[in-house]
């Protein structure tokens, strides 16, 4: 319980600095642009589809290059939004709040990893709202939609895990973001080293977070993929906890 | 009664550098315990110690029977710390922030309002309670931490320098809010100001080089402070040979006609006999009292006795 209250605190102090407000209006702007060359795709190739057996339909076309785009975009935006979480508390010393209060190292870090989720949250329903619209005069595929939704849910549950973790380990905010986006690209074109050389690497192949996102924007829901994701964040936010942990037997 | 803060034999290393040495003291309901020490003598580190932002390196804290170490969300329950810095989101108002304050320290809902205007009062903020804490200055700030420190009642409050940056008009109030939180709560103050000390502290410790120098109370501090001297005044010119009947006086300094200091043997104050003495040869008393160590001087030469 008590990590939901640092997790609405959270939230609601990143919407009290022109951050959150920025980010949400910047990148809806970005994904309506993205949307609409979508939209422009399949106009263009539309008289064509007509004519082909099991055609590609309006969900395929316009949803997962949305989804992944914006997978893309995100990977570039979370480690800036996650930077501060607990190393900026460390440094203007308001952390010690936290550390005094009867709160145990779990709450502090899952509330913190929930406040910048709810975030995230909010901005992938919104990429998803988009391609919803188009229900008014097509049809839309609602089980596709709902897996990608999904799929970039955990995607960027992911991303926010990483950053969290990275910025309980670093002293400064920026040096957190440079961790977190060099760790997060490095997981994101892990898989590409592979396809140069024409070997499938097994475990490479398993690390890689496109794979896994790419499996789950087909609509397949395959409990590996869950469970990559699931444990995923759940890895990053127990080292988080030992991290603090460890600092405050270290320091 | 469980003691509300018994550290034992307590170390911190930093590396190689030794920040706590061989701490160990209690404190009970009531006491207000004054921590005095230069900078960089381990204050905040033994602070932070007990509230357990810093693991001791070995020997053990209890917060009202609690291991800071082991249970650290039950022992932190009876707490309430202010650090050297208040720790205060400046983006929140007074009143918001208090009631986040509340929340993290287990106060259920229903009273998050009657606790944060208790504090707000308390503190005196009710003025200020609707503005952003980045608006207020840096006496008001202080206030803010102290408020976020009382919010739940705490058995024990530890103040880190509370008064740094108020003027002293609220340095008295803060003063006079510590003695008033010392009646029912265990109080720790760190300061190296001594005249705080002397004001509202039931018990001193000095700390030097991350040892624990002097631990008194106030009555046992009183004594080690006094010279045995006596300041004497008069109207018109005195003959100190007057007085030199008196044999609990061992010697008597002229310091001008109208101003002696008389030394006299410890244990034995030679105040009434005096007073009875110049009176009985119709001598105008302006002043008889006796000369005390300042805290400042008594300060500096434990300091510097520790120091060699």
């Amino acid at each position: 319980m008590k990590a939901l209250i640092i997790a609405q605190h959270e939230f609601k102090s990143l919407f009290l600095s022109p951050l959150a407000w920025s980010l949400l209006g910047v990148l809806q702007f970005i994904f309506a642009y993205l949307f609409l060359t979508q939209i422009e795709n399949f106009m263009r190739v539309q008289p064509q589809l007509a004519f082909i057996e099991h055609a590609p339909s309006l969900t395929d076309i316009i949803v997962p290059p949305l989804f992944g785009n914006a997978g893309i975009i995100l990977l570039l935006l979370c480690p800036i939004l996650t930077m501060s979480v607990i190393c900026q508390e460390r440094r203007t010393k308001t952390f010690a709040l936290l550390l005094s209060a009867p709160l145990s190292s779990t709450d502090i870090i899952v509330g913190k990893y929930l406040g910048i989720s709810f975030l995230l949250m909010v901005i992938t329903s919104g990429i998803s709202l988009m391609p919803l619209s188009l229900a008014l005069g097509g049809s839309i595929d609602l089980g596709k939609l709902a897996c990608n939704a999904l799929a970039l849910t955990l995607l960027v549950g992911a991303f926010a895990a990483v950053g969290v973790f990275c910025s309980t380990l670093a002293p400064h905010p920026v040096l957190a973001a440079i961790l977190s986006f060099s760790f997060l690209l490095l997981l994101w074109i892990m898989d590409w080293s592979t396809a140069i050389k024409e070997q499938a690497n097994e475990i490479i192949n398993y690390l890689s977070l496109v794979r896994h996102f790419q499996n789950l924007q087909t609509g397949l829901i395959h409990s590996a993929d869950l469970g990559y994701f699931l444990l995923f964040i759940a890895s990053f936010l127990w080292l988080s906890i030992r991290c603090l942990d460890y600092q405050r037997l270290q320091k | 009664m469980t003691k509300l803060i018994e550290a034992d034999h307590v170390f911190r290393y930093f590396g190689a550098y030794c920040a706590v040495h061989d701490l160990s003291f209690s404190l009970a309901k009531g006491q207000v315990l004054g921590f005095l020490g230069v900078n960089g003598a381990g204050k905040t580190t033994t602070m932070q110690l007990l509230c357990g932002l810093l693991a001791p390196s070995s020997g053990h804290i209890l917060i009202n029977g609690y291991n800071v170490l082991t249970h650290p969300i039950l022992a932190k329950q009876s707490l309430g710390y202010l650090p050297d810095t208040p720790p205060l989101y400046r983006d929140l108002t007074v009143s918001e922030f208090l009631r986040y304050c509340a929340q993290l320290h287990n106060i259920p809902t229903k009273q998050c309002h009657a606790a944060v205007h208790s504090a707000l009062g308390r503190c005196s903020l009710g003025a200020v309670q609707h503005k952003l804490i980045s608006q207020l200055s840096k006496g008001f700030q202080q206030r803010v931490g102290i408020a976020q420190a009382i919010i739940h009642n705490p058995d024990l409050i530890i103040l880190d320098e509370p008064s740094v940056g108020l003027d002293p008009i609220q340095i008295q109030e803060i003063h006079t809010l510590i003695k008033e939180l010392g009646q029912t709560h265990g109080v720790i103050l760190s300061t190296h100001r001594l005249s705080e000390v002397q004001e509202s502290c039931t018990d001193v410790q000095i700390i030097h080089d991350g040892k624990l120098i002097l631990q008194k109370n106030s009555a046992e501090l009183a004594a080690i402070m006094s010279t045995e001297k006596l300041c004497l005044r008069t109207r018109l010119a005195l003959d100190p040979a007057a007085l030199t009947a008196n044999t609990d006086i061992t010697h008597i300094t002229v310091i001008s006609t109208q101003h002696l200091e008389i030394h006299y043997h410890a244990n034995a104050n030679p105040t009434p006999k005096i007073t009875e003495q110049l009176i009985a040869a119709g001598v105008d008393i302006l002043e008889l009292s006796p000369i005390k160590k300042s805290m400042e001087e008594m300060f500096i030469e434990l300091i510097q006795e520790n120091s060699k």
